[in-house]
């Protein structure tokens, strides 16, 4: 027997009532292991126009590269308070801001592994359906052979990297731009 | 380690497009470049796992989180979560969100010249249980204008949430109520293209679950992305 997947419908304008209850911004409380990050951002239109009723939410691997999650069969420790889930909500400028650790790498297909990413899912009015983007972190050398970045054309692929704040030190900077030249990478999942 | 078994990817025309013209707020919204494809990997097969740590039994009751009852008809909605291959998805988180029985969300951005309800958040969440089984008790929502374009009226819905199994599995979705003359104007309902998944987003009048001399109720059971084995009959095989 085979049934069909229910369709998806926007989270209109109204999702903060939804959304905010299980809100997380702050990912990995004291003691879990690994190196902290703060990442900021915003959610632009196809005007250039603040997304300010946006939610991202994200999901990432431990500082060991392990998934609490009973498919993940790697022989890695589980950190007991790390989740590994976030939910941002974007305020009245189309901002975000969280702060995590930074993921270890987790394998990819056909024997491979992978760089040290977030996935991101980003809902909001005006979107049917939900969008899929990956985050990813500057310096990183093992960008080079990831083999989801590898699928993205070249030119792209900064879209999906991190940058270094110029104006907050020692914070990230990651924005989804909805349209247009530097129009994030979303994916079909 | 194991290979990673990938979810089914939709059915032709049983999930909306990004850009559609007749809801307006796709148009500066939905991406323009092409998407690219992700394969499933470990990173999409899991997801956040919830537990009974995070709901309260009185999430599920919307009339019963403040001092008085909210003013509206009282229903229970209740149904099941299964994938595509009719197995349950059990402890899989439910989130609900809805305007009140006179169309007004409790929301800064909603301006709607309707009522508040004191006794109303329009907020509740639970857990489905080990055969995928879920309840709400609510109130049913009144129907409201949005202004997308003239005389524009939203049908009565509720808004849902859930999480399955794995990352790829996440649905946000409405429910909607038999017999609603919005329906057929409605551009987010009439978004999906076909007519059997549209159908199915609209619950079932359900005399058997009805609360006798308390509550109506409706039945709308969701279905999440399935995959052509699991992760266990793979290692049998």
């Amino acid at each position: 027997m085979s049934l069909l997947t229910t369709s998806s419908q926007t989270v209109g304008p109204y999702v903060k009532i939804g959304f905010t209850s299980l809100a997380v911004d702050h990912l990995a409380p004291d003691g879990v292991t690994g190196e902290r990050v703060t990442i900021r951002g915003v959610v632009v239109d196809g005007d250039g126009k603040p997304v300010n009723d946006g939610v991202a939410e994200t999901w990432q691997a431990n500082a060991h590269g392990k998934y609490p999650h009973p498919e993940d069969a790697q022989d890695k420790p589980v950190e007991r308070d790390f989740r590994g889930f976030g939910r941002i909500l974007t305020d009245d400028k189309g901002g975000f801001r969280f702060t995590t650790i930074k993921p270890g790498r987790v394998p990819g297909p056909g024997g491979t592994l992978q760089a040290p990413h977030l996935v991101v899912t980003v809902f909001m009015r005006g979107l049917l359906k939900h969008l899929i983007t990956r985050l990813y972190f500057p310096d990183e050398p093992a960008n080079a052979d990831d083999p989801v970045l590898k699928l993205v054309p070249a030119e792209r692929r900064s879209t999906l990297i991190a940058k270094r704040s110029s104006t907050d030190k020692g914070s990230l900077e990651w924005n989804v731009i909805l349209q247009g030249q530097e129009e994030t990478v979303f994916f079909d999942y | 380690m194991s290979e990673i078994i990938s979810y089914r990817r939709p059915y032709f025309n049983t999930q909306p497009d990004y850009l559609y013209r007749g809801y307006r707020s796709t148009v500066k919204r939905a991406p323009t470049k092409p998407l690219v494809f992700l394969p499933h990997t470990l990173s999409e097969v899991t997801g956040p796992v919830f537990g009974y740590d995070d709901v309260r039994p009185t999430d599920s009751d919307l009339t019963r989180q403040h001092g008085g009852e909210p003013i509206g008809e009282r229903i229970v909605v209740s149904g099941r979560l299964l994938d595509e291959n009719s197995r349950p998805v059990p402890h899989a988180l439910i989130e609900l969100w809805q305007a009140n029985a006179a169309g007004r969300y409790r929301h800064a951005v909603d301006d709607h010249d309707a009522p508040l309800d004191p006794n109303f958040a329009g907020y509740g969440r639970v857990l489905t249980d080990a055969e995928g089984r879920y309840r709400f008790v609510t109130i049913k929502p009144g129907a409201y204008p949005w202004r997308n374009h003239y005389n524009a009226w939203r049908p009565a819905h509720l808004h849902f949430s859930l999480f399955g199994l794995g990352l790829v599995q996440r649905l946000v979705t409405q429910m909607y109520f038999p017999g609603d003359p919005l329906l057929r104007y409605d551009p987010m309902y009439n978004s999906i293209a076909d007519d059997k998944s549209r159908e199915r987003l609209i619950s079932t009048f359900d005399w058997e679950t009805t609360i006798p001399d308390i509550a109506l109720a409706f039945r709308f059971d969701v279905v999440l992305r399935g995959r052509d084995a699991t992760p266990m009959d793979s290692t049998r095989s």
